[in-house]
Protein backbone atom coordinates (compact mmCIF):
# COMPACT_ATOMS: atom_id res chain seq x y z
CA UNK A 1 0.00 0.00 0.00
CA UNK A 2 1.27 3.33 -0.81
CA UNK A 3 0.25 6.78 0.86
CA UNK A 4 -0.36 9.46 -2.17
CA UNK A 5 -1.58 13.12 -0.34
CA UNK A 6 -4.20 14.39 -2.76
CA UNK A 7 -2.06 17.67 -3.08
CA UNK A 8 0.02 16.13 -5.21
CA UNK A 9 -2.84 15.42 -7.42
CA UNK A 10 -3.80 18.73 -7.41
CA UNK A 11 -0.08 20.10 -7.90
CA UNK A 12 0.54 17.76 -10.87
CA UNK A 13 -3.07 18.94 -12.66
CA UNK A 14 -2.32 22.46 -12.40
CA UNK A 15 0.70 22.06 -14.39
CA UNK A 16 -0.72 19.76 -16.77
CA UNK A 17 -3.19 21.83 -17.90
CA UNK A 18 -0.88 24.95 -18.44
CA UNK A 19 1.57 23.12 -20.17
CA UNK A 20 -0.82 21.22 -22.18
CA UNK A 21 -2.57 24.85 -23.52
CA UNK A 22 0.80 26.37 -24.37
CA UNK A 23 2.84 23.73 -25.85
CA UNK A 24 1.93 20.69 -28.17
CA UNK A 25 3.43 17.54 -28.10
CA UNK A 26 6.18 16.66 -30.43
CA UNK A 27 4.16 13.87 -32.17
CA UNK A 28 1.36 16.45 -32.77
CA UNK A 29 3.93 18.82 -34.17
CA UNK A 30 5.59 16.44 -36.49
CA UNK A 31 2.47 15.42 -38.00
CA UNK A 32 2.15 19.11 -39.06
CA UNK A 33 5.05 18.99 -40.41
CA UNK A 34 4.91 16.04 -41.87
CA UNK A 35 1.39 17.43 -43.25
CA UNK A 36 2.67 20.34 -44.52
CA UNK A 37 5.32 18.77 -47.22
CA UNK A 38 2.16 16.43 -48.41
CA UNK A 39 -0.49 19.52 -49.11
CA UNK A 40 -1.09 19.85 -52.05
CA UNK A 41 -3.01 22.76 -52.36
CA UNK A 42 -1.19 26.34 -52.29
CA UNK A 43 -3.82 28.09 -50.35
CA UNK A 44 -3.47 24.56 -47.59
CA UNK A 45 0.23 25.29 -47.58
CA UNK A 46 -0.47 28.40 -46.42
CA UNK A 47 -2.84 27.72 -44.00
CA UNK A 48 -0.38 25.04 -42.28
CA UNK A 49 2.41 27.72 -41.73
CA UNK A 50 0.45 30.12 -40.37
CA UNK A 51 -0.69 26.92 -37.78
CA UNK A 52 2.99 26.02 -37.17
CA UNK A 53 3.64 30.03 -36.77
CA UNK A 54 0.95 30.14 -34.28
CA UNK A 55 2.25 26.91 -32.29
CA UNK A 56 5.79 28.88 -31.87
CA UNK A 57 4.22 32.02 -30.86
CA UNK A 58 2.04 30.44 -28.33
CA UNK A 59 5.34 28.32 -26.61
CA UNK A 60 7.88 31.17 -26.91
CA UNK A 61 5.71 33.82 -25.35
CA UNK A 62 3.42 31.45 -22.76
CA UNK A 63 -0.40 32.28 -24.64
CA UNK A 64 -2.58 29.05 -25.51
CA UNK A 65 -2.59 27.82 -28.22
CA UNK A 66 -5.80 28.16 -28.96
CA UNK A 67 -8.34 30.61 -27.35
CA UNK A 68 -10.49 27.86 -26.56
CA UNK A 69 -9.18 26.51 -23.79
CA UNK A 70 -11.50 23.30 -23.49
CA UNK A 71 -13.32 21.61 -20.99
CA UNK A 72 -10.40 19.59 -18.70
CA UNK A 73 -11.24 15.78 -19.65
CA UNK A 74 -8.90 13.70 -17.86
CA UNK A 75 -8.29 9.46 -17.97
CA UNK A 76 -6.64 8.69 -14.47
CA UNK A 77 -5.56 5.15 -13.81
CA UNK A 78 -5.58 4.40 -10.46
CA UNK A 79 -3.22 1.52 -8.98
CA UNK A 80 -5.55 -0.21 -6.64
CA UNK A 81 -2.69 -0.56 -3.96
CA UNK A 82 -2.95 3.26 -3.46
CA UNK A 83 -4.42 5.01 -0.63
CA UNK A 84 -5.39 8.79 -0.91
CA UNK A 85 -4.87 10.90 1.84
CA UNK A 86 -5.64 14.78 2.51
CA UNK A 87 -9.04 15.27 0.69
CA UNK A 88 -11.31 13.98 -1.68
CA UNK A 89 -9.44 12.83 -5.29
CA UNK A 90 -12.05 14.47 -7.06
CA UNK A 91 -11.85 17.53 -5.45
CA UNK A 92 -7.98 17.77 -5.70
CA UNK A 93 -8.54 17.38 -9.66
CA UNK A 94 -10.75 20.14 -9.68
CA UNK A 95 -8.49 22.58 -7.25
CA UNK A 96 -5.77 21.54 -9.82
CA UNK A 97 -7.93 22.52 -13.13
CA UNK A 98 -9.07 25.63 -10.47
CA UNK A 99 -5.59 27.01 -9.84
CA UNK A 100 -4.50 25.87 -13.27
CA UNK A 101 -7.04 27.75 -15.58
CA UNK A 102 -6.49 31.15 -13.08
CA UNK A 103 -2.83 30.71 -12.95
CA UNK A 104 -1.75 30.22 -16.42
CA UNK A 105 -4.75 32.62 -18.04
CA UNK A 106 -6.84 29.90 -19.72
CA UNK A 107 -10.48 30.42 -20.94
CA UNK A 108 -13.02 29.69 -18.49
CA UNK A 109 -15.63 28.13 -20.86
CA UNK A 110 -17.80 26.33 -18.55
CA UNK A 111 -21.11 26.77 -17.24
CA UNK A 112 -22.89 25.93 -13.95
CA UNK A 113 -26.56 24.80 -15.76
CA UNK A 114 -26.36 22.93 -19.20
CA UNK A 115 -29.68 25.23 -19.47
CA UNK A 116 -29.34 28.07 -17.08
CA UNK A 117 -25.87 29.01 -18.69
CA UNK A 118 -23.88 30.64 -15.63
CA UNK A 119 -20.21 30.59 -15.92
CA UNK A 120 -18.52 29.02 -13.01
CA UNK A 121 -15.78 31.21 -13.80
CA UNK A 122 -12.67 28.56 -12.86
CA UNK A 123 -13.15 26.02 -15.70
CA UNK A 124 -14.81 23.28 -12.95
CA UNK A 125 -16.02 20.36 -13.14
CA UNK A 126 -13.33 18.79 -15.09
CA UNK A 127 -14.60 15.15 -16.77
CA UNK A 128 -13.07 12.78 -15.29
CA UNK A 129 -12.98 9.25 -16.24
CA UNK A 130 -11.53 6.98 -13.43
CA UNK A 131 -9.95 3.28 -14.31
CA UNK A 132 -8.83 1.07 -11.35
CA UNK A 133 -5.36 -0.50 -12.61
CA UNK A 134 -2.91 -3.03 -10.63
CA UNK A 135 0.20 -1.56 -8.71
CA UNK A 136 0.78 1.71 -6.88
CA UNK A 137 0.73 4.47 -9.19
CA UNK A 138 -1.57 6.81 -10.26
CA UNK A 139 -1.06 8.26 -13.93
CA UNK A 140 -3.22 11.65 -15.18
CA UNK A 141 -3.57 12.44 -18.72
CA UNK A 142 -5.58 15.53 -19.45
CA UNK A 143 -7.07 16.51 -22.70
CA UNK A 144 -8.40 19.66 -22.65
CA UNK A 145 -11.05 19.59 -25.09
CA UNK A 146 -12.35 22.81 -27.55
CA UNK A 147 -15.98 22.70 -28.89
CA UNK A 148 -15.79 23.52 -31.91
CA UNK A 149 -14.73 19.48 -32.42
CA UNK A 150 -16.46 18.75 -29.81
CA UNK A 151 -20.00 19.49 -31.20
CA UNK A 152 -19.17 17.49 -34.42
CA UNK A 153 -18.81 14.24 -32.94
CA UNK A 154 -21.48 11.58 -33.30
CA UNK A 155 -22.47 8.33 -31.91
CA UNK A 156 -23.67 5.72 -34.16
CA UNK A 157 -25.82 2.87 -33.10
CA UNK A 158 -25.20 0.41 -36.42
CA UNK A 159 -26.32 -3.22 -36.72
CA UNK A 160 -24.33 -6.31 -36.70
CA UNK A 161 -24.84 -6.25 -40.21
CA UNK A 162 -23.42 -2.92 -41.22
CA UNK A 163 -20.42 -4.79 -40.58
CA UNK A 164 -16.77 -2.99 -41.14
CA UNK A 165 -18.05 -1.21 -44.30
CA UNK A 166 -20.96 0.70 -42.26
CA UNK A 167 -18.49 1.41 -39.61
CA UNK A 168 -16.01 2.85 -42.15
CA UNK A 169 -18.64 5.01 -43.85
CA UNK A 170 -19.78 6.30 -40.31
CA UNK A 171 -16.66 7.94 -39.49
CA UNK A 172 -16.27 9.24 -43.21
CA UNK A 173 -20.23 11.05 -42.94
CA UNK A 174 -19.33 12.56 -39.89
CA UNK A 175 -16.00 14.19 -40.81
CA UNK A 176 -17.94 15.17 -44.10
CA UNK A 177 -20.58 16.94 -42.05
CA UNK A 178 -18.15 18.38 -39.67
CA UNK A 179 -16.34 20.03 -42.75
CA UNK A 180 -14.83 23.33 -41.84
CA UNK A 181 -16.30 23.77 -38.75
CA UNK A 182 -14.16 21.26 -36.89
CA UNK A 183 -10.81 23.32 -37.52
CA UNK A 184 -9.28 20.41 -40.11
CA UNK A 185 -6.60 18.96 -40.28
CA UNK A 186 -8.35 16.97 -37.68
CA UNK A 187 -7.81 13.90 -35.94
CA UNK A 188 -10.25 11.64 -35.30
CA UNK A 189 -10.76 9.67 -32.37
CA UNK A 190 -12.88 6.46 -32.89
CA UNK A 191 -15.00 4.05 -30.63
CA UNK A 192 -16.36 1.04 -31.68
CA UNK A 193 -18.19 -1.58 -29.28
CA UNK A 194 -18.93 -1.74 -25.82
CA UNK A 195 -22.04 -0.09 -25.30
CA UNK A 196 -23.80 3.70 -26.17
CA UNK A 197 -21.64 5.10 -23.38
CA UNK A 198 -18.14 3.07 -23.30
CA UNK A 199 -17.76 3.62 -27.30
CA UNK A 200 -18.08 7.52 -26.85
CA UNK A 201 -15.52 7.48 -23.95
CA UNK A 202 -13.00 5.05 -25.90
CA UNK A 203 -13.65 7.66 -28.62
CA UNK A 204 -11.99 10.35 -26.21
CA UNK A 205 -9.53 8.04 -25.06
CA UNK A 206 -8.16 7.14 -28.62
CA UNK A 207 -7.47 11.04 -29.40
CA UNK A 208 -4.68 10.82 -26.75
CA UNK A 209 -3.13 8.45 -28.13
CA UNK A 210 -0.12 9.72 -30.14
CA UNK A 211 -0.16 10.49 -33.70
CA UNK A 212 1.74 8.06 -35.72
CA UNK A 213 1.23 5.31 -33.49
CA UNK A 214 -1.39 2.27 -34.88
CA UNK A 215 -3.59 0.11 -33.00
CA UNK A 216 -2.24 -3.30 -32.48
CA UNK A 217 -4.81 -4.95 -33.80
CA UNK A 218 -3.76 -5.50 -37.37
CA UNK A 219 -7.29 -5.72 -39.31
CA UNK A 220 -8.21 -2.11 -37.09
CA UNK A 221 -4.51 -1.23 -37.68
CA UNK A 222 -5.91 -1.69 -41.86
CA UNK A 223 -9.03 0.37 -41.46
CA UNK A 224 -6.90 3.56 -39.23
CA UNK A 225 -5.31 3.30 -42.24
CA UNK A 226 -8.21 3.36 -45.40
CA UNK A 227 -10.67 5.55 -43.51
CA UNK A 228 -7.60 8.13 -43.29
CA UNK A 229 -6.82 7.69 -47.11
CA UNK A 230 -10.83 8.76 -47.39
CA UNK A 231 -10.67 11.32 -45.51
CA UNK A 232 -8.29 13.11 -47.08
CA UNK A 233 -10.18 12.14 -50.30
CA UNK A 234 -12.64 14.12 -49.30
CA UNK A 235 -10.90 17.52 -50.37
CA UNK A 236 -11.84 19.25 -47.13
CA UNK A 237 -8.48 20.45 -46.55
CA UNK A 238 -7.13 22.98 -44.18
CA UNK A 239 -9.16 25.09 -42.48
CA UNK A 240 -11.56 23.65 -44.75
CA UNK A 241 -10.80 25.58 -47.48
CA UNK A 242 -9.66 22.57 -49.98
CA UNK A 243 -6.87 20.34 -49.94
CA UNK A 244 -5.70 16.98 -49.60
CA UNK A 245 -4.80 16.80 -46.13
CA UNK A 246 -7.99 16.74 -43.90
CA UNK A 247 -7.18 14.71 -41.07
CA UNK A 248 -3.58 13.81 -39.90
CA UNK A 249 -4.61 10.36 -37.91
CA UNK A 250 -7.40 8.32 -37.38
CA UNK A 251 -7.25 6.17 -34.16
CA UNK A 252 -9.20 3.55 -33.12
CA UNK A 253 -10.28 1.57 -30.06
CA UNK A 254 -12.28 -1.53 -30.06
CA UNK A 255 -14.04 -3.38 -27.15
CA UNK A 256 -16.31 -6.29 -27.30
CA UNK A 257 -19.82 -5.81 -27.51
CA UNK A 258 -23.89 -7.37 -27.18
CA UNK A 259 -24.24 -9.73 -30.34
CA UNK A 260 -27.56 -7.56 -31.37
CA UNK A 261 -25.19 -4.01 -31.43
CA UNK A 262 -22.43 -2.41 -33.27
CA UNK A 263 -21.74 0.96 -31.50
CA UNK A 264 -19.70 3.96 -33.26
CA UNK A 265 -18.66 6.56 -31.83
CA UNK A 266 -16.53 9.69 -33.41
CA UNK A 267 -14.84 12.05 -31.84
CA UNK A 268 -13.79 14.70 -33.91
CA UNK A 269 -10.65 16.81 -32.46
CA UNK A 270 -9.25 20.18 -33.81
CA UNK A 271 -5.08 20.22 -34.61
CA UNK A 272 -4.97 21.56 -31.26
CA UNK A 273 -5.19 18.20 -30.47
CA UNK A 274 -4.18 18.76 -26.31
CA UNK A 275 -2.61 15.56 -24.40
CA UNK A 276 -0.04 15.18 -21.70
CA UNK A 277 0.11 12.83 -18.99
CA UNK A 278 2.25 12.80 -16.06
CA UNK A 279 2.56 9.33 -13.63
CA UNK A 280 2.77 10.05 -9.83
CA UNK B 1 -5.52 37.60 -54.72
CA UNK B 2 -3.75 39.33 -51.25
CA UNK B 3 -5.58 42.51 -50.12
CA UNK B 4 -4.91 45.24 -47.96
CA UNK B 5 -8.40 46.73 -46.12
CA UNK B 6 -9.72 49.01 -43.93
CA UNK B 7 -12.15 48.44 -41.27
CA UNK B 8 -15.27 49.11 -41.16
CA UNK B 9 -15.60 48.41 -45.15
CA UNK B 10 -17.29 50.54 -47.10
CA UNK B 11 -19.30 49.36 -50.08
CA UNK B 12 -16.50 49.76 -52.63
CA UNK B 13 -14.25 46.91 -50.78
CA UNK B 14 -16.83 44.30 -50.36
CA UNK B 15 -18.01 44.75 -53.67
CA UNK B 16 -14.07 44.29 -54.30
CA UNK B 17 -13.63 41.13 -52.34
CA UNK B 18 -14.09 37.98 -53.83
CA UNK B 19 -14.67 34.26 -52.85
CA UNK B 20 -11.05 33.05 -52.43
CA UNK B 21 -9.02 36.84 -51.39
CA UNK B 22 -6.45 36.68 -48.38
CA UNK B 23 -6.88 39.78 -46.85
CA UNK B 24 -5.09 41.95 -44.19
CA UNK B 25 -7.72 43.85 -42.28
CA UNK B 26 -6.89 46.99 -40.28
CA UNK B 27 -9.01 48.86 -38.37
CA UNK B 28 -12.12 48.80 -35.74
CA UNK B 29 -14.36 45.31 -35.36
CA UNK B 30 -16.20 43.80 -32.49
CA UNK B 31 -16.23 40.65 -30.75
CA UNK B 32 -20.18 39.19 -29.95
CA UNK B 33 -20.48 35.43 -29.73
CA UNK B 34 -23.62 33.11 -28.39
CA UNK B 35 -24.53 34.59 -25.26
CA UNK B 36 -23.96 38.45 -26.83
CA UNK B 37 -25.92 37.51 -29.34
CA UNK B 38 -28.87 36.54 -27.49
CA UNK B 39 -28.32 39.63 -25.66
CA UNK B 40 -29.08 41.72 -28.64
CA UNK B 41 -31.88 39.99 -30.09
CA UNK B 42 -33.63 40.08 -26.95
CA UNK B 43 -32.78 44.08 -26.59
CA UNK B 44 -34.38 44.39 -30.24
CA UNK B 45 -37.19 42.16 -29.16
CA UNK B 46 -37.78 44.70 -26.40
CA UNK B 47 -37.87 47.79 -29.13
CA UNK B 48 -34.12 48.74 -26.99
CA UNK B 49 -31.04 49.98 -28.63
CA UNK B 50 -28.44 47.93 -29.58
CA UNK B 51 -25.05 48.71 -27.06
CA UNK B 52 -23.06 48.85 -30.30
CA UNK B 53 -23.67 50.91 -33.76
CA UNK B 54 -24.55 47.88 -35.97
CA UNK B 55 -24.73 50.15 -39.50
CA UNK B 56 -21.35 49.27 -41.19
CA UNK B 57 -19.86 47.78 -38.81
CA UNK B 58 -17.68 43.88 -39.00
CA UNK B 59 -18.65 41.49 -36.09
CA UNK B 60 -15.56 38.95 -34.84
CA UNK B 61 -16.89 35.95 -33.36
CA UNK B 62 -14.46 35.36 -30.76
CA UNK B 63 -14.63 34.99 -27.12
CA UNK B 64 -10.47 35.48 -26.51
CA UNK B 65 -8.45 33.81 -23.45
CA UNK B 66 -7.56 36.21 -20.24
CA UNK B 67 -5.07 38.68 -21.06
CA UNK B 68 -1.68 38.41 -19.37
CA UNK B 69 -0.30 41.69 -17.35
CA UNK B 70 1.11 44.18 -20.14
CA UNK B 71 -0.84 42.27 -23.33
CA UNK B 72 -3.64 43.84 -25.38
CA UNK B 73 -5.15 40.61 -25.03
CA UNK B 74 -4.93 36.18 -24.64
CA UNK B 75 -5.52 33.94 -27.53
CA UNK B 76 -7.91 35.42 -29.95
CA UNK B 77 -8.65 33.04 -32.97
CA UNK B 78 -12.64 32.57 -34.46
CA UNK B 79 -15.27 30.39 -32.96
CA UNK B 80 -17.92 28.65 -35.04
CA UNK B 81 -19.70 31.06 -37.21
CA UNK B 82 -23.16 28.58 -37.45
CA UNK B 83 -23.66 29.12 -34.01
CA UNK B 84 -24.92 32.43 -34.99
CA UNK B 85 -26.86 32.45 -38.02
CA UNK B 86 -30.10 32.19 -36.18
CA UNK B 87 -29.26 35.72 -35.42
CA UNK B 88 -27.22 37.31 -38.44
CA UNK B 89 -29.83 37.97 -40.99
CA UNK B 90 -31.81 40.26 -38.93
CA UNK B 91 -28.06 42.17 -37.70
CA UNK B 92 -27.15 42.10 -41.67
CA UNK B 93 -30.61 43.32 -42.60
CA UNK B 94 -29.88 46.09 -40.14
CA UNK B 95 -26.66 47.24 -42.18
CA UNK B 96 -23.94 44.71 -40.34
CA UNK B 97 -21.14 44.67 -43.07
CA UNK B 98 -19.01 41.78 -42.40
CA UNK B 99 -18.83 38.73 -40.37
CA UNK B 100 -15.82 36.83 -39.02
CA UNK B 101 -15.45 33.20 -38.10
CA UNK B 102 -15.00 30.13 -39.20
CA UNK B 103 -16.72 27.08 -40.42
CA UNK B 104 -20.32 27.00 -42.49
CA UNK B 105 -23.39 29.45 -43.22
CA UNK B 106 -26.94 28.84 -43.09
CA UNK B 107 -28.87 29.36 -46.83
CA UNK B 108 -30.53 32.17 -44.84
CA UNK B 109 -27.68 34.30 -43.92
CA UNK B 110 -26.18 33.58 -47.35
CA UNK B 111 -29.40 35.00 -48.93
CA UNK B 112 -29.17 37.76 -46.49
CA UNK B 113 -25.47 38.28 -47.64
CA UNK B 114 -26.47 38.69 -50.89
CA UNK B 115 -29.47 40.72 -50.17
CA UNK B 116 -27.01 43.35 -48.20
CA UNK B 117 -24.16 42.63 -50.39
CA UNK B 118 -21.85 41.86 -47.07
CA UNK B 119 -19.47 39.50 -46.75
CA UNK B 120 -18.27 36.36 -44.29
CA UNK B 121 -14.59 36.26 -43.99
CA UNK B 122 -12.94 33.10 -42.18
CA UNK B 123 -10.02 33.41 -39.86
CA UNK B 124 -7.76 30.02 -38.94
CA UNK B 125 -9.47 28.33 -36.56
CA UNK B 126 -7.08 27.23 -33.51
CA UNK B 127 -4.45 29.73 -34.40
CA UNK B 128 -5.19 32.27 -31.43
CA UNK B 129 -1.80 33.24 -30.78
CA UNK B 130 -0.83 34.13 -34.29
CA UNK B 131 -4.19 36.44 -34.43
CA UNK B 132 -3.30 37.77 -31.11
CA UNK B 133 -0.42 39.79 -32.32
CA UNK B 134 -2.45 41.30 -34.96
CA UNK B 135 -5.39 42.83 -32.36
CA UNK B 136 -3.31 46.35 -30.91
CA UNK B 137 -5.65 47.61 -29.15
CA UNK B 138 -9.13 45.73 -26.90
CA UNK B 139 -11.85 47.43 -25.08
CA UNK B 140 -14.93 46.02 -23.45
CA UNK B 141 -17.93 48.18 -24.57
CA UNK B 142 -20.94 45.78 -23.50
CA UNK B 143 -22.01 43.16 -21.49
CA UNK B 144 -18.87 43.35 -19.08
CA UNK B 145 -20.13 40.56 -17.00
CA UNK B 146 -20.71 38.07 -19.91
CA UNK B 147 -16.44 37.67 -19.22
CA UNK B 148 -15.11 36.33 -22.73
CA UNK B 149 -18.39 36.77 -24.38
CA UNK B 150 -18.89 40.14 -23.45
CA UNK B 151 -18.82 42.55 -26.57
CA UNK B 152 -15.56 43.97 -27.43
CA UNK B 153 -14.29 47.09 -29.53
CA UNK B 154 -10.54 45.97 -31.21
CA UNK B 155 -7.98 47.99 -33.13
CA UNK B 156 -6.18 46.02 -35.85
CA UNK B 157 -3.58 45.76 -38.04
CA UNK B 158 -3.24 43.51 -40.86
CA UNK B 159 -5.45 40.77 -39.45
CA UNK B 160 -4.99 38.18 -42.19
CA UNK B 161 -8.55 36.50 -43.36
CA UNK B 162 -10.27 34.96 -46.37
CA UNK B 163 -13.20 35.92 -47.91
CA UNK B 164 -15.24 32.34 -47.97
CA UNK B 165 -18.82 33.75 -48.78
CA UNK B 166 -18.70 37.32 -50.50
CA UNK B 167 -21.29 39.59 -51.68
CA UNK B 168 -22.68 37.86 -54.69
CA UNK B 169 -22.93 34.27 -52.59
CA UNK B 170 -20.12 32.68 -54.06
CA UNK B 171 -18.91 30.28 -51.23
CA UNK B 172 -15.27 29.15 -51.13
CA UNK B 173 -15.90 26.33 -49.03
CA UNK B 174 -18.01 24.33 -52.03
CA UNK B 175 -15.83 25.82 -54.79
CA UNK B 176 -12.18 24.90 -52.83
CA UNK B 177 -13.12 21.53 -51.89
CA UNK B 178 -14.92 20.33 -54.59
CA UNK B 179 -11.91 21.30 -56.07
CA UNK B 180 -9.47 18.58 -54.26
CA UNK B 181 -12.19 15.90 -53.60
CA UNK B 182 -12.06 12.31 -55.11
CA UNK B 183 -14.97 10.53 -53.64
CA UNK B 184 -18.16 10.59 -53.42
Amino acid sequence: MREIDVSEISKAVKNLCIDANYRLSSDMENAIQDACDKEKSVLGKQIFKQLQKNLQIAREEDIPICQDTGMAVFFINIGQDVHFTGGNLTEAVNEGVRQGYTDGYLRKSVVRDPIIRENTGDNTPAVIHYNIVSGEQVEITIAPKGFGSENMSRVFMLKPADGEEGVKNAIVQAVKDAGPNACPPMVVGVGIGGTFEKCAIMAKEALTRKVGEHSEIPYVKMMEEEVLDRINSTGIGPGGLGGTVTALAVNIITYPTHIAGLPVAVNICCHVNRHRSTVI
Amino acid sequence: MEKKITAPFDQNTIQDLHSGDMVYITGTIYTARDAAHKRMKEALDNKQALPIGIKGNVIYYMGPSPAREGRTIGSAGPTTASRMDKYAPQLLDMGLCGMIGKGKRSKEVIEAIVRNKAVYLAAIGGAGALLSKAIKKSEVVAYDDLGTEAIRRLEVEDFPAIVVIDCEGKNLYETAISQFCTIN
